[in-house]
């Protein structure tokens, strides 16, 4: 329990649960545009569940969005980035506890509150299952793709722009995928093949990105 | 042993030193001395090895630093300009979370190392509370406890009382008297007749 990687995932969490209002910030704004489109819709159920998916899919991924800029700023901005490039442990496992801290406090919660979501969209229950699903498999793609981002601009003070500019075309085949899974539900067509597409980008990304973070995060401390 | 052969370092397109050469043996102590922007944290930072050089080798026992990196990182404590410590987390936290990422249990516990600092108040206060100079102590309680044979000290007393900067300056003298390595940036000399000391000069190269 003693290991670097379990010090490292313990501190994060210990922050995040310390400053509730970042922890708080995207799965409120996930909620909040959710609960504005169904207003918006002006109570037609039938066209709630058609655009259903699609709004809780593209809420999802900006509220993901807003979280990345600060997964390596703080550390870098106060040196304890500094103090991890220099630990004799390898950097990748470190990369590794943060992203995995940084999954449970954002993308965990997303997950958690979309099938209420789904509900307030009037969709029914095997596509909620299914758009549980795909966020569950997407939102740890999203934290690993945006860590390389974030490590890549984790220099620049005011980098929210091109920081989604980097990321979100990385997320769209995501997104593109896990929407088709959910309309082929929706019209009772098999959906194996979109989830292992899915679950083919989160191996993939979980492979590579660690090393791709640490790699960008040496690169960029060394400036 | 730390053997520095012709590093030349530059920041930003512009050259700050050219073919530096030096060496630090235990026992020893080298004063970093420049006028401001002259290099010395970049040196400092190079010798980490956070940034590369332009051109030559750092050497660590002989053997390039690039070579032996997770050995070296175990040999070696940086302090820098940031202190490295979280706001939101108290000092004894910050400290713990040093203890375990360094796997150093041999060295004194992070409670030890705040008594050392003379801090142990603090232990349970989150470090946004402290002030500048506390802080700085926190950041060189981790000194005692990272066993570390070359500590690289970037302006360790700024910010530091009186008091705090003798215990740091007997700190420096045990690291040195136990066969440790010190390289240093700072405007106020030791003074240490024992142990051997020199000085690099930077702001020389145009």
């Amino acid at each position: 329990m003693n290991s670097p990687f379990m010090a490292l995932l313990r501190r994060d969490l210990l922050l995040a649960f310390r400053n509730p209002g970042d922890l708080a910030t995207p799965v409120i704004f996930f909620i909040v545009t959710v609960t504005l489109f169904s207003f918006a819709a002006g109570g037609d159920l039938e066209m709630l569940s058609t655009i259903g998916p699609g709004v809780v899919w593209s809420a999802a991924l900006l509220s993901a969005m807003l979280s990345l800029d600060g997964i390596f700023r703080d550390d870098y901005e106060d040196g304890t980035l500094e103090q991890m490039l220099l630990a004799p442990s390898a950097l990748t496992v470190l990369v590794f506890a943060k992203l995995l801290a940084h999954w449970l406090s954002t993308g965990l919660p997303l997950i958690a509150v979309s099938p209420v979501l789904g509900i307030l969209m009037n969709l029914d229950s095997d596509v909620i299952l299914i758009l549980v699903v795909t966020i569950a498999l997407s939102t740890p793609v999203f934290s690993l793709v945006g860590a390389f981002g974030a490590a890549l601009v984790v220099t620049q003070r005011k980098a929210g722009i091109l920081l989604s500019l980097l990321t979100l075309p990385l997320c769209i085949p995501v997104l593109i995928f896990s929407v088709l899974a959910v309309a082929a539900t929706a019209s009772q067509q098999p959906v194996g093949g979109h989830l292992s597409l899915l679950c083919a980008f989160l191996v993939f990304s979980l492979t590579v990105a660690p090393f791709a973070v640490a790699g960008s995060l040496r690169l960029m401390a060394g400036d | 042993m730390l053997e520095a052969q012709n590093i030349t370092g530059s920041r930003s397109e512009q050259l700050l030193f050219r073919d530096l050469n030096f060496q630090a043996l235990p026992r020893e102590i080298i004063y970093v001395r420049g006028p401001n922007g002259a290099g010395k944290t970049t040196l400092l930072r190079m010798l980490c090895g956070l940034v590369r050089p332009d051109s030559g080798t750092i050497f660590w026992d002989g053997v390039p630093i690039a070579d032996c990196e997770s050995e070296y990182h175990r040999a070696l404590a940086y302090i820098g300009h940031d202190n490295g410590i979280k706001g939101d987390m108290t000092a004894l936290e910050n400290l713990q979370f040093f203890h375990r990422i360094y796997c150093a249990h041999s060295r004194p516990s992070p409670t030890q190392a705040l008594e050392r600092l003379d801090t142990s108040n603090l232990a349970h206060i989150p470090c946004r509370y402290l002030s500048a100079g506390q802080k700085r102590r926190v950041a060189m309680a981790r000194l005692l406890i990272l066993n570390a044979r070359l500590w690289l000290l970037d302006e360790p007393f700024s910010g530091l009382d009186e008091s705090a900067r003798h215990i740091v300056s007997d700190l420096v003298a045990e690291h040195l008297g136990s066969d440790g390595l010190c390289i240093a940036t700072s405007h106020q000399p030791l003074d240490y007749e024992q142990f051997g000391a020199k000085e690099i000069n930077l702001g020389m190269a145009s």
